[in-house]
């Protein structure tokens, strides 16, 4: 009796204590390791590689923050999720952040309780048809058989565009972006819809990329970013701060390469230097280290490093910038002033 | 003589008692049980409501009475992607019951073939259905459901392989299609007279019951064997084969007018297509009249939209709204009486059989018309039904086993046949062994069909479970529903076969 009584309370504690979710900077540290939901596999955005290190680059977003928080950019565990799981993942506590090719869109901001806290991709839906049938417009689809992730926006695009244009469709749904290839190449489905840069990387995996054309129609706006979950600000807040550092440190020249160098002393330019902690005592004010900033640099490079390694003109994937260059350089990525 | 009855003090109840007087004991256990499962409960349930509020989430079913904004492939209801979500749930619920069953339907013949086979004296056969239920058995139902749908995917050709210079055709004259999308086949049309025809089917029916009654009391009273299975299937085809073409003779050959709005009289179908900017064809769905005017359409390549109505008064209304510029109507309905000022046009159409069926033929990306029997449908079907079809061979053959081996030969005996043997004999003492362990198995496979979102297949679980509960984030609320509606069916389904199973099991008088 006395057994099972004590095996009861300690139960009901375990129980109580996976429920509490308070301050998730605590829990982060306390654990000494970083939750993040990934993509299943995009190359690009987050895949392991050869050794089974993710990389990728929404993964880099959790790697920044990793290395804000704890210092180690590699105390971070992945977990991969679904169009399907992600949210469920991210309200229920598993991860403490998303960063997964997500669209920030209304409802999710507000009725699904997320915060996202930036943009780290400006994006929008395409369509990939192979070369041999000819068609040079998203609005010669009358008919076509779609290959399209459930549970995603595009999913809702999808729907939105056909019914616009006055045009059928047959949706084939599927739950991850292998699966949604393997039935494209098979000729399951004459198109495959996805965001642009998502058909990009994809495309770029393919045996013979030159056979399959991306069509020009962009159907909608996606602009994608991590996100955590609402009522926690003071989370949110270092997640923000973080992705803004590194775009940031684009700006102002701020690489890898030499953050340790304009970290060690106070330079001339006093954004830098409140930005790297050599001024002011930024760090603090969201409950982190001083160097926390130059940590998260140091981790992946700035925004525009992350990008040329990983999805960049010079990778397989060969994305342009586009509307993801600097906003001096005429592109939307901006980060407010660090002060 | 000292008296050893001893009578026992008339103590009153003590709390001790509870404890240590077994009488008592049992009752307190369960009493403190009971209440440790209810504190348990209210635990869950106020430490859910804690947490829903904490996320800020509140509780309510009003999602369902959204906009759900997502296409479903598979609908046996209309649907579209302005309905609801509570409509995709429907849509959802139809497509698991059609699996549900197809599999159980298709589960329950390989399963009474395997396990009879299994017993088989042929060495060969009985030893292939021993493989079959080993292979089936002991492989989880989710391989062999992604190993179908790999099958049909990969090893079928496209569509466009069928095209001039393509190296797959039809099969079965052209009448059936195999393709990595899924299997095309004819879709029935239903014509004028069709009611007439089922109601004659209906007829034929109700004949056989009273001609196997009649075959029955003649054998009882007189000994004489009717021939029970030959009178059963000519009555069911003949009388239908016969009005089928009576009406195919009569109605069949009568033709009706297409009428048009700002047509003159007599213009040709094509004059009119180019006159028009859109062609929108009022007709109903799966009426041969619909099929008859595509197929004019069709032949003249004049492009249209179909606009699906109710009936010859829902054709009437909508073209009244403007909804609509071509239909086709019996030629009993004056024309003046119709609406809009339309007329009847130079060309006509047949009003055609009963029952016609449309063949699938290729359009532009993919094959048009007909039916189409999706890959997904099929790997689930196929998985589902060869997977619990190996448990039920197996509650078969332990039904048959379990039947004596002494009714067979007593059966021999008295000179009755080894099939009337079987199916009077053996089956019916050994369905009280079969039918209880079956309920499970169709339980399993209504229950496992939830694992049709590996394939594609948008069941409840995909639309209501999976993109609404995505779309909404309505997690609680949705798998609650899902839930229910999963114990609901399974309910249903075993109290339905528990009927049954009173009715085969042995009765003691």
């Amino acid at each position: 009796m006395k057994k099972s009584v004590l095996f009861g309370a300690l139960t009901t504690a375990g129980l109580a204590a996976g429920a509490a979710q308070a301050a998730t900077l605590d829990d982060v540290k306390e654990r000494g390791e970083l939750n993040c939901g990934v993509v299943t596999g995009l190359a690009g955005f987050g895949a392991p590689d050869a050794n089974g290190v993710w990389e990728g680059f929404d993964v880099a977003v959790c790697r920044a923050v990793a290395a804000a928080v704890l210092g180690d950019p590699m105390a971070v565990n992945f977990v991969p999720t679904t169009g399907q799981t992600r949210f469920t993942a991210l309200a229920s506590g598993e991860i403490d952040m998303l960063a997964r090719n997500t669209t920030w869109t209304f409802s999710r901001d507000t009725d699904l309780k997320f915060d996202f806290v930036g943009v780290n991709y400006y994006d929008g839906q395409g369509f990939i048809v192979p070369t041999a049938l000819g068609v040079s417009s998203a609005k010669d689809l009358d008919g076509a058989t779609i290959c399209i992730q459930t549970g995603t926006t595009t999913e809702l695009n999808l729907a939105d565009f056909f019914r616009n244009n006055n045009i059928s469709y047959e949706p084939v749904p599927v739950e991850t972006n292998a699966e949604g290839q393997q039935q494209y190449l098979a000729g399951a489905c004459d198109a495959y819809t996805t965001d642009a840069s998502g058909l990009a990387a994809t495309r770029a995996t393919f045996e013979n990329p030159g056979d399959h054309v991306i069509l020009p129609e962009i159907i909608s706006k996606e602009p994608l970013g991590p996100l955590v979950r609402h009522g926690d600000n003071e989370w949110a807040d270092i997640v923000r701060w973080t992705l803004n550092a590194l775009i940031a440190a684009e700006e102002y020249g701020v690489t890898s390469a030499n953050v340790n160098e304009l970290a060690s002393a106070p330079g001339t330019n006093p954004e830098v230097n409140r930005l790297l902690g050599t001024e002011g005592e930024l760090g603090g004010m969201i409950g982190l280290e001083n160097d926390w900033a130059k940590n998260a640099i140091a981790a992946g490079g700035n925004y525009g490093e992350i990008f040329e390694k990983n999805i960049g003109e010079n990778t397989p994937i060969g994305l342009a910038r586009g509307l993801n260059a600097q906003w001096t350089n005429g592109g939307l990525i901006y980060a407010p002033p660090f002060r | 003589m000292t008296t050893t009855s001893d009578a026992p003090p008339k103590a009153g109840f003590r709390p001790s008692q509870l404890i240590y007087d077994t009488r008592y004991r049992s009752l307190t256990i369960q009493v403190i049980a009971f209440i440790a499962l209810m504190l348990g409960l209210s635990w869950l349930v106020s430490n859910t409501i804690t947490n829903l509020s904490a996320l800020g989430k509140d509780f309510d079913f009003g999602f369902l009475g959204q906009r759900a904004g997502y296409d479903i492939n598979q609908r046996l209801i209309e649907y579209d992607s302005t309905s609801t979500h509570g409509r995709a749930a429907l849509v959802g619920i139809l497509n698991t019951l059609l699996i549900a069953v197809l599999g159980c339907v298709l589960a329950t013949i390989v399963g009474v073939l395997a396990g009879v086979l299994r017993l088989s004296k042929n060495w060969l056969v009985a030893k292939l259905m021993a493989i079959y239920v080993e292979g089936f058995r002991n492989i989880p139902v989710l391989l062999w459901i992604l190993l179908i749908f790999a099958l049909m995917t990969e090893a079928t050709p496209q569509p466009r392989d069928f095209r001039e210079g393509g190296d797959a055709s039809m099969i079965l004259g052209d009448t059936i299609a195999i393709t990595n999308r899924g299997v095309f086949i004819p879709a029935p049309f239903w014509g004028a007279g069709a009611g007439i025809l089922l109601a004659v089917f209906l007829v034929s029916l109700v004949a056989i019951f009273f001609w196997r009654r009649y075959a029955h009391r003649t054998q009882e009273q007189t000994g004489r064997i009717l021939p029970i299975g030959w009178g059963t299937l000519g009555l069911l085809i003949v009388p239908t084969a016969v009005a089928f073409l009576a009406l195919g003779m009569t109605s069949g050959r009568v033709t009706q007018p297409v009428l048009a709005t700002g047509a003159t009289e007599g213009m040709t179908l094509a004059d009119y297509a180019a006159s028009q900017q859109t062609i929108n064809a009022c007709a109903v769905p799966f009426s041969t009249e619909s099929l008859n005017l595509r197929r004019l359409m069709r032949s003249q390549e004049i492009r249209f939209n179909y606009v699906a109505v109710e009936d010859a008064a829902g054709a009437l209304t909508a073209l009244e709204a403007g909804n609509c510029n071509i239909l086709s109507l019996p030629a009993s309905v004056d024309i003046a009486t119709v609406p809009a000022g339309a007329v009847a046009l130079s060309d006509t159409i047949r009003r055609g059989m009963p029952v016609e069926f449309e063949r699938p033929v290729l359009g532009g990306f993919n094959f048009e018309g007909g039916l189409q029997l999706r890959n997904s449908l099929i790997a689930l079907w196929l998985a589902l039904s060869l997977y619990t079809g190996a448990f039920i061979a197996e509650n078969v053959r332990g039904g048959i086993l379990s039947v004596s081996k002494g009714q067979t030969e007593a059966a021999f005996a008295l000179g009755i046949k080894p099939s009337r043997t079987m199916r009077l004999v053996i089956l019916p003492q050994a369905l009280r062994v079969i039918i209880p362990p079956m309920i499970s198995q169709y339980l399993n496979l209504t229950k496992n069909s939830s694992l049709a979102i590996a394939v594609g297949y948008m069941d409840v679980r995909s639309t209501l479970g999976g993109i609404t509960i995505n779309q909404t984030g309505k997690e609680l609320e949705g798998m609650l529903l899902l839930g229910l509606f999963y114990l609901v069916t399974s309910l249903i389904i075993s109290s339905a076969m528990n009927l049954y199973n009173s009715r085969v099991k042995l009765k003691e008088r």
